[in-house]
């Protein structure tokens, strides 16, 4: 996947002269690989580092992208978002909305690896969708694979307002697969139904979404049901209607994310299904995630909302 | 490497007084080959030399930064050459347009005070940092600012109506009534729109600079000293300074941030000091003389499109009126110090000895002039208060660039 978001980067320094990379670390290629080779291509004076600072790293993106500037920023780690997060929210999100459409930083577009990765402990793993998803104004997405992740950003790139892509960090080296490589942006605030089935929705984003294509597959030989498998692939805007419309059909929900459940985006689906379903559902909408504690590290394993915890939701989903 | 092509600065003395070290350039052919007694250090993180006594450097090890002026308190120039050979119309435009500000400000306080308005912030005692500054920039150079510098606004010429129409919300307020009254932009004046929260402007302020390199514009970006306390502020700095971006970074200093001394707000040398610490050229000059703002704001604004390099500009003044509209200021500073501030060194008076001593001014000229912006400020207070609020759907509309399915 690293290869397709840095075919992406490519793309977009190339389709655009005002197109700037930066961030830290990002002139050698990146502490993930994604920005390898751009700077040689295109230049120190459009690939290059800044100091360690995130709030100065979307700050400055901000102001660059309200001149014209393509800003394509990267923050290291999602888990190190926060120091930004004034800057996002009160900054990015509002520009335009309070300047009467005077002023924009539409050109803003964030990259932050995100999720779990083994061992990643507290400040390597975190998934912080949920926290932007309550600032209109931001658009958030997060691809679950290498075509997804190169229509996506190059998407987010393009789009008149600011977007943040987490890129979940355990798919960079994992997820292989064929990518077009031509120019193309998918859909912001389009889910993809992944696989159609008519007993229960299972609804994720990202690194989860191939768990529950797995589980969907463990339902089908143990339970002998068919999973609808939804990835979400934007959060903000979200899908409604392609979630309601699934969960009519099936009457069962499971959403999955890996972040915790209090205030997780899970939340906000699972509201907007039963406002929307409510006479459909045959079972209340359950939330398989993280647990309301500090991401851990030895204890990994035991966090997330693996395949066997959501297997035995779907197992109480059907005996309801 | 690039270490490896770096010219490295040592000093032949051990005087630790930084303004007085004699420095000599040479280039390392290897910093890997074994240092001799005679050698510098090498380490990657600072060019300097070795020294073998222990002291530290402090506040006191050198002077404070000295304040630039061009004027006296009486009006009158101190040095000839340092005076902006500035023609009689610019100068006049120059007093005007502060006189200008302080009738907008007593008209709109007065409205805030009536309920006519929700909330107001004045400028008073600022007004040559905003007009000697603007003076020395073009409509092209854009400005980010902190929400006191309405001055620069009035400069560029955003109208009268313009401002009434802010501070009322109404439906000609090119912000669509959905900030709180100060918060001004113009698209049109380069003058990008005022948010609440502290600093956040300044990095911001940086990378539009860095994406206006080379175009021959500057950027010039407004914070005061409490401000500059943010982490924003550092971040905006430091990028500037590695990203050789040609922003101008100009302090407001006038001594409080609502009701914090600047003894609560910072221990150093003031904002200036910071400057040389980031390895950025710093002025700092007597906020209350519009000349010497000028003069100030010119240079760097030469010196950032010939360099393409960052300048700090510290202006010290005071400020006269309360913080806001929702601050008593007597409840932490003495009416006293206030009325000693205005009558000694009040930047709008200073201009005004200048200019009278030129015979370009007079009592009677002055007196219609005030008269008459009254009217024409006052004329335009009461058509933005007769306009109708926009249309409530302008609510939802700008959240994005295309309405998303969710808000609609």
């Amino acid at each position: 996947m690293f290869q397709a978001i840095n075919n992406a980067l490519n793309l977009a320094l190339k389709s655009d002269d005002t197109a700037l990379v930066f961030g830290e670390d990002v002139a050698f290629g990146g502490v993930f690989r994604c920005t390898m080779g751009l700077q040689s291509k295109y230049g120190s004076s459009r690939v290059f580092n800044t100091p360690l600072c995130e709030q100065g790293i979307v700050g400055f993106g901000i102001g660059a992208a309200n001149m014209g500037s393509t800003s394509i920023a990267e923050i290291q780690f999602a888990d190190y978002i926060f120091p930004a997060f004034d800057q996002l929210v009160n900054e990015a999100a509002k520009m335009r909305y309070r300047s009467g459409g005077q002023f924009d930083c539409g050109k803003l577009t964030v990259r932050a690896p995100c999720g779990a990765v083994g061992h990643g402990g507290l400040y390597h793993s975190q998934s912080p969708e949920a926290y932007f998803a309550h600032t209109p104004g931001l658009k958030v997405v997060v691809p679950r694979g290498p075509v997804k992740a190169k229509g996506l950003l190059l998407a987010c790139i393009r789009d008149p307002d600011p977007c943040i892509i987490f890129e979940p960090k355990t798919l960079y080296r994992a997820a292989v697969e064929e990518v077009p490589v031509d120019d193309f942006v998918l859909p912001i605030g389009k889910a993809d139904i992944l696989l159609e089935g008519d007993t229960v929705t299972l609804v994720g984003w990202g690194t989860q979404v191939h768990v529950l294509l797995e589980v969907a597959q463990m339902a089908k030989s143990k339970f002998n049901i068919s999973c609808e498998v939804i990835d979400l692939v934007s959060i903000l805007p979200w899908d409604r209607e392609a979630v309601c419309q699934s969960a009519k059909k099936t009457k069962r929900v499971l959403i999955a994310h890996e972040a915790p459940l209090t205030g997780g985006f899970g939340a906000e689906l699972a509201a907007a299904i039963q406002e929307d379903c409510f006479l459909h559902l045959e079972a209340p909408v359950v939330r398989v995630t993280g647990f309301d504690t500090p991401f851990p590290h030895v204890f990994e394993p035991f966090y997330l909302p693996d395949k066997w915890r959501c297997l035995d939701a779907i197992r109480n989903l059907l005996d309801y | 490497m690039a270490f490896n092509k770096c010219v490295r600065l040592f000093t032949s003395s051990l005087k630790t007084n930084i303004y007085r070290v004699s420095t000599k350039t040479r280039t390392t052919r290897s910093h890997f080959s074994a240092q001799s007694l005679t050698e510098g250090p090498t380490f990657p993180g600072a060019q300097t030399t070795w020294t073998e006594k222990l002291e530290f450097v402090s506040k006191a090890t050198y002077p404070p930064i000295p304040a630039y002026r061009v004027m006296d308190r009486n009006g009158d120039v101190i040095n000839k050459s340092e005076e902006p050979q500035l023609d009689k119309s610019f100068l006049l435009k120059m007093y005007k347009d502060m006189r200008l500000l302080n009738t907008i400000d007593k008209v709109l306080y007065e409205s805030q005070r009536q309920g006519r308005i929700s909330f107001y912030m004045t400028n008073y005692g600022e007004e040559a940092m905003h007009i000697g500054s603007a003076a020395a920039l073009t409509n092209s150079d854009v400005v980010f600012g902190q929400y006191r510098e309405a001055g620069v606004l009035v400069w560029r010429g955003f109208t009268l109506q313009q401002f009434v129409d802010q501070c009322y919300g109404n439906r000609d307020d090119l912000g669509k009534g959905r900030q709180m009254p100060v918060h001004y932009g113009s698209r049109d004046l380069n003058f990008v729109t005022i948010s609440s929260p502290l600093s956040t402007q300044m990095p911001q302020a940086v990378g539009a600079a860095y994406a206006l390199k080379g175009t021959g514009r500057v950027v010039i970006c407004y914070y005061g000293d409490g401000a500059a306390s943010e982490g924003d502020a550092h971040a905006a700095f430091n990028f500037a300074a590695t990203l050789e971006c040609p922003v101008i970074l100009f302090c407001r200093n006038n001594g409080y941030a609502i009701s914090t001394p600047i003894r609560d707000q910072y221990r150093g040398d003031g904002i200036a000091a910071r400057g040389p610490g980031y390895g950025i050229n710093t002025l700092r000059v007597d906020g209350n003389d519009v000349l010497a703002v000028y003069n100030a704001t010119k240079l760097a604004k030469k010196y950032c499109i010939e360099e393409q390099k960052p300048v700090v500009i510290e202006a010290l003044g005071y400020r006269l009126g309360h913080h806001s509209t929702s601050d008593d200021s007597t409840a932490y500073r003495s009416q006293e110090e206030v009325d000693t501030w205005a009558a000694s060194d009040n930047p709008p008076n200073k201009l005004k000895l200048y200019l009278m001593k030129k015979g370009w001014w007079s009592e009677e000229e002055e007196k219609k002039f005030l008269q008459q912006a009254r009217k024409d400020f006052m004329n335009a207070f009461s058509a933005g208060e007769k306009k109708l609020k926009p249309k409530w759907t302008e609510t939802f509309e700008d959240v994005y660039k295309n309405m998303p399915p969710h808000i609609k």
